[in-house]
């Protein structure tokens, strides 16, 4: 196990990059799903203050 | 009075922005003086060893190139834009393409061609060879009409917008790499006494296609801006 | 199945039909990773040359080659959206944008951290390391000009044409800067795609890049729905839509 945390000495290196990936990865999720929500939210919002204009 | 022909019009659009770049000259002299400034910014920046200089001199004199033709492209349609001629040019029953090479060869005119009679004096400062200075002329001969020719794709995505001039080194810069590396490397190349030709066929071959393709992008590109 | 096609062209049925695919998407596209991920780490054999650290390629090779072809699929829908005038393709390209600079970027870092083993330098002008850099900054002007226009339908035509300058030149970049490289070439040989490659370092290369593949088909999907929503704001559908949400 150690030894495959050791990458045979260039762990930092590995390491590094596949956590730079997992963050890049993650991020590019992350982004749309955020956007997505507050977009509905936002719109929901429209409606309502429009239909209460309405009123 | 018979409305003109291809021809005629792009003699008129040619002759009506010499005309108008002719009573701006001081305006138009700005990126020749920054062509010269930058070159003579790099001596005194990492020093004088003429030895250095004849090195990386067609690289600086090449980028000088480049930034002072970045700077002149705002000028190829900022002022038919805010008088609204552009909107009229658009309306014109001529081809637009054909009438974006009269734009951009009259911007060339203006902006290029002077660089290349400054550049014997910028090629004597960084201590290039006769032999390089030959090919430096001939580069910049070939070079700046495609720096012209993509710039104004450049120029026709973003004249539209409020902070254009930010974003069109952005855009423009990434397009002219490989006419830098081409040209840049001629000159390195003429100076060690290794032949350029293959060099500058590429260039002329960069040329040929610029002048082929990037017309009727601009075309289109300022059809969308001004839609 | 061209009556599907028509369908999907349609904003509306495009939301509803990628809302339902993108799970699977992204399922596949765990499980691919998963593998690619146990096959490069625990499976593949250490280089004799470069030891453990060639395990970056996993990572650094596929990422490369996504933000080539997210490129050329950008450009593509751009050409599509321009000439056919399908508002979907415009939401595709511009959606693509992002994850492509974000691929670039990747593939940049990872050669580079790569490199510093190798080389012994954080960065070295390397022609493919160099291409990727300019692609990035074409990526970059994509997005930059996408958010200076303000209507959306001319800023994606606009990033359309952009689109395709750049990929008309990219193979032009590419080729000179190769050929810059070759005029001061260093003495070390760059080891980032070797001549033969071990089966049992390309199964888990392969996997990763199918793997990226389906995270870029889940992801932008779930990006052209956000900006399908965001210009359609104003039709009956969405109004419906936005009801039900709250």
């Amino acid at each position: 196990m150690s030894e495959f945390l050791h990458m045979g000495g260039y762990a930092a290196y590995v390491w590094s990059s596949y956590g730079i990936a997992l963050v890049v990865l993650v991020a590019n999720l992350i982004a749309p799903m955020t956007a997505h929500r507050k977009l509905l939210t936002q719109l929901a919002r429209r409606d309502q203050r429009a239909r209460r204009m309405k009123r | 009075m018979k409305p003109a022909t291809l021809p005629q019009a792009f003699a008129i659009l040619l002759r009506r922005d010499l005309t108008l770049a002719y009573r701006r000259r001081s305006e138009m002299i700005n990126p020749l003086l920054f062509f010269v400034l930058v070159t003579a910014m790099f001596p005194l920046g990492i020093g004088a060893d003429p030895a250095l200089l004849r090195d990386i001199g067609p690289g600086i004199i090449w980028v000088a190139a480049l930034l002072a033709s970045l700077l002149s492209l705002e000028t190829v349609f900022r002022s038919d834009f805010d008088d609204g001629s552009l909107e009229q040019l658009l309306l014109s029953p001529h081809p637009l393409s054909i009438l974006m090479i009269a734009k951009v060869l009259a911007h060339w005119l203006v902006t290029g061609l002077p660089l290349l009679i400054v550049a014997p004096l910028l090629s004597v400062l960084l201590n290039l060879s006769h032999e390089a200075m030959r090919t430096l002329l001939i580069t910049l001969a070939l070079g700046t009409p495609v720096l012209s020719l993509i710039g104004a794709i450049g120029v026709a995505l973003t004249v539209g917008l409020r902070k254009g001039g930010t974003i069109l080194s952005l855009l423009v810069l990434p397009l002219y790499v490989p006419v830098l590396i081409f040209a840049a490397s001629a000159v390195a190349n003429s100076d060690a006494g290794l032949p350029v030709s293959a060099h500058l066929s590429l260039l002329a071959a960069l040329l040929v296609l610029a002048t082929s393709l990037s017309p009727a992008a601009t075309a289109a590109s300022l059809r969308i801006s001004m839609s | 199945m061209i009556h599907f096609f028509h369908q999907l062209a349609s904003p509306k049925h495009f939301y509803r039909i990628s809302g339902k695919w993108i799970p699977w998407l992204g399922l596949a596209c765990l499980g691919f990773m998963l593998a690619g991920l146990y096959e490069g780490l625990l499976v593949a054999p250490t280089d004799y040359q470069q030891g453990d650290s060639y395990r970056i390629m996993f990572i650094h090779v596929p990422a490369a080659w996504m933000s080539l072809f997210i490129y050329v699929v950008m450009a593509g829908a751009g050409v599509i959206g321009l000439v056919w005038r399908i508002k979907l393709a415009e939401v595709m390209a511009i959606s693509s944008a992002h994850i492509g600079a974000s691929f670039t970027f990747l593939a940049l870092i990872t050669g580079s951290i790569w490199g510093k083993p190798m080389w012994g330098a954080w960065w070295v002008w390397d022609a493919r390391l160099t291409s990727e850099l300019i692609l990035l900054f074409l990526y970059l002007g994509v997005i930059a000009l996408y958010n200076a226009v303000e209507d959306r339908r001319t800023a994606a035509r606009a990033t359309s044409i952009l689109a395709l300058v750049g990929v008309v030149n990219i193979p032009i970049i590419h080729y000179s800067v190769e050929w810059w490289n070759t005029l001061h070439q260093g003495p070390t040989v760059t080891k980032f795609d070797a001549p033969s490659i071990d089966m049992r370092m390309l199964i888990p290369l392969l996997l990763m890049a199918v793997a990226f593949k389906l995270f870029y088909a889940t992801v932008v999907l779930m990006r052209a729905r956000v900006e399908v929503l965001q210009r359609e704001r104003n039709t009956g559908w969405v109004h419906e839509l936005v009801s039900k949400y709250e």
